[in-house]
């Protein structure tokens, strides 16, 4: 075994142990903080393997997007919710986490199986030093149509983000007589006012 | 692609004559450049803070440090031991190794994009295809490090400046990966390397900056409100919130934010100049200068010549850009939490994307001269 194999094994079977305890962890754990920045750490460890299997564009994007914007968002969401209450116990407790355990063990069980089986077609192809640019021309070649459905999907979501943001007063048409009030929809924590006064 | 001087070839070979095995020779060189890197980054990072004390004081007409070596020059040292020997204080009801981690979060990436900061053709650790872009994810990780410490100090002001870093670098990093984007859409790569061999062609007439000049302002201005300084310094603005997340710390984790900032201010200038300012490039092409002399470029000496002029090009170009970083610190008021966030979503945003625009419609329309 050469020096870059051992490099490879060693860093292969660190990389994993931490993917699966930071995500026990991420699970396991009774502060919600706690999990969120675990969680960081599994998307940091499966870059990682990323990179272990020449995937740099995938390793650098992952880093950008799950750990720099979708992580980041979510510490955001609880840092700024953070109500440090305490959860009440619910009674039979055991009982739900007993059937998450044996529900999540049998999908386990299923997957291993699954992997077990499957006859994987491994490359024996070195792989490509510029993985962008095969990356890209299959972007716009025969992967052209889920490449640009993603964008759509961020489109929706873009408009989405910014009707909630906005949340402007929609002017309800005069009930009509006799027909009880339905209160609109509102957002519990910020009071609703209308257009003209919340404009300077 | 010309060779220049191959430091790691000739250290492995001149090894290898002494009868070590290919293998051992290149795991003694692997540490060599890493080092370095470090020492450098350091030493910058000290160049940097004088250079802040001295200008700082020359605007404020006072002197500055004067005493403490010639011109002051080891106060930066002085500074660096004086925290090195401070009490490591832990505040009361803080999370211990939230507020252990967080620090070391935010450093280690900046350090790390170092990979990619070129000095010349071999001059850099390594020459990765992805070059610009991993420095711009590796620069999305310091954010976590940020919220971490701001949390877990236990400290209202910490925990609102550490929103505050985090809603700042998520704003920013996009007009920033615009401008990038652009001049990577020239150069037809991310690499560094590439990047600046694509505007050495015609010396000084060839940089990017006379054909990105939008995404040169653009990049400036994300780049200091990447490295929270002065216009931008919102998550420690003394006078609301104490210092931010670094109020509750002391000692070397205070060090390591302070280090951090600077090494991410200098690496930021380094990466202006590598982007927009040809990077090592000499002002007049190097070649033609040789061509002129009438001396072949495979002397030896010649290259050792053009590797140290390319260093100091690349050093002269980055430290200048620290200055203007400097005297806008010591010049421009801050702007309100509102106003970052209002110029950089409604304003470098959308700049950012038509000047995107307008480069492929350029590249499109004069491939010659945008890198068709």
């Amino acid at each position: 075994m050469d020096l870059a194999t051992l490099t490879q094994t060693v860093t292969f079977f660190a990389l994993a142990g931490a993917v699966l305890f930071a995500a026990l962890g991420v699970v396991l754990l009774d502060n919600v903080v706690y999990s969120a920045f675990l969680l960081g750490g599994v998307f940091l460890s499966i870059s990682g393997l990323y990179i272990l299997m020449n995937a740099d564009f995938v390793s650098a994007a992952q880093i950008l997007i799950y750990v720099g914007a979708v992580n980041v968002l979510i510490l955001f969401a609880i840092m700024l919710v953070n109500k440090r209450e305490a959860y009440t116990p619910v009674p039979g407790r055991w009982l739900r986490q007993g059937g998450a355990a044996v529900v999540s063990l049998g999908v386990f069980a299923l997957l291993t199986k699954m992997i077990l089986q499957t006859p994987w077609k491994i490359s024996a192809l070195p792989p490509t030093p510029d993985s962008i640019k095969t990356i890209g021309r299959h972007f716009f070649s025969d992967f052209l149509l889920p490449f640009e459905l993603a964008s759509v999907l961020l489109l929706m979501a873009l408009i989405g983000a910014v009707v909630l943001a906005r949340r402007e007063l929609v002017l309800e048409p005069e009930p009509i007589l006799g027909e009880e009030v339905v209160p609109p929809l509102e957002l519990p924590e910020r009071p609703r006012e209308p257009v003209a006064l919340s404009e300077k | 692609m010309e060779s220049g001087i191959d430091l790691q070839g000739q250290f492995i070979s001149a090894l290898e004559s002494f009868g070590l095995s290919h293998d051992l020779a290149k795991l003694l060189w692997l540490p060599l450049p890493m080092l370095m890197m470090l020492i450098v980054a350091t030493v910058g990072v000290l160049v940097a803070v004088w250079l802040e004390r001295k200008i700082s004081a020359a605007v404020q007409q006072r002197i500055g440090p004067e005493y403490i070596g010639p011109l002051g020059i080891l106060a930066p040292l002085a500074d660096g031991l004086k925290l090195i020997f401070k009490e490591d204080v832990l505040p009361a009801n803080s999370d211990r190794w939230l507020f252990t981690l967080g620090p070391a979060v935010v450093v280690i990436p900046v350090f790390l994009s170092y990979i990619i900061v070129p000095f010349g053709q071999n001059l850099l650790i390594s020459n990765l295809a992805m070059g610009v872009f991993l420095w711009i994810a590796l620069s999305s990780i310091a954010p976590i490090g940020l919220l971490m410490s701001g949390y877990a100090s236990n400290n209202k002001y910490s925990l609102l400046g550490g929103l505050r870093a985090a809603a700042q670098s998520i704003s920013y990093e996009i007009p920033l990966a615009l401008a990038v984007l652009a001049v990577a859409m020239m150069s037809n790569g991310l690499s560094t390397v590439e990047i600046v061999e694509q505007q050495s062609a015609y010396g000084i007439l060839s940089w990017n900056v006379w054909r990105q000049p939008i995404g040169f302002l653009i990049f400036w201005i994300a780049a200091l409100a990447e490295c929270e300084r002065l216009p931008f310094d919102l998550p420690e603005a003394e006078e609301e919130l104490v210092a931010g997340y670094q109020t509750e710390y002391a000692g070397m984790k205070f060090a390591l934010f302070y280090l951090g900032a600077y090494v991410n201010l200098v690496l930021s200038a380094l990466l202006v100049s590598v982007l927009y300012f040809g990077g090592w490039s000499f002002p007049i092409p190097l070649e033609t200068i040789a061509h002129l002399l009438g001396i072949p470029e495979t002397n030896p000496f010649l290259q050792i010549a053009f590797a140290v002029l390319g260093i100091t090009m690349t050093l002269v170009k980055a430290y200048f850009f620290v200055f203007l970083a400097i005297l806008l610190r010591w010049t421009v008021p801050r702007v309100r939490i509102d106003q970052l966030l209002d110029l950089g979503w409604k304003f470098l945003l959308p700049v950012g994307l038509v000047n995107l625009l307008l480069t492929a419609g350029l590249k499109l329309a004069f491939p010659l001269a945008f890198g068709g």
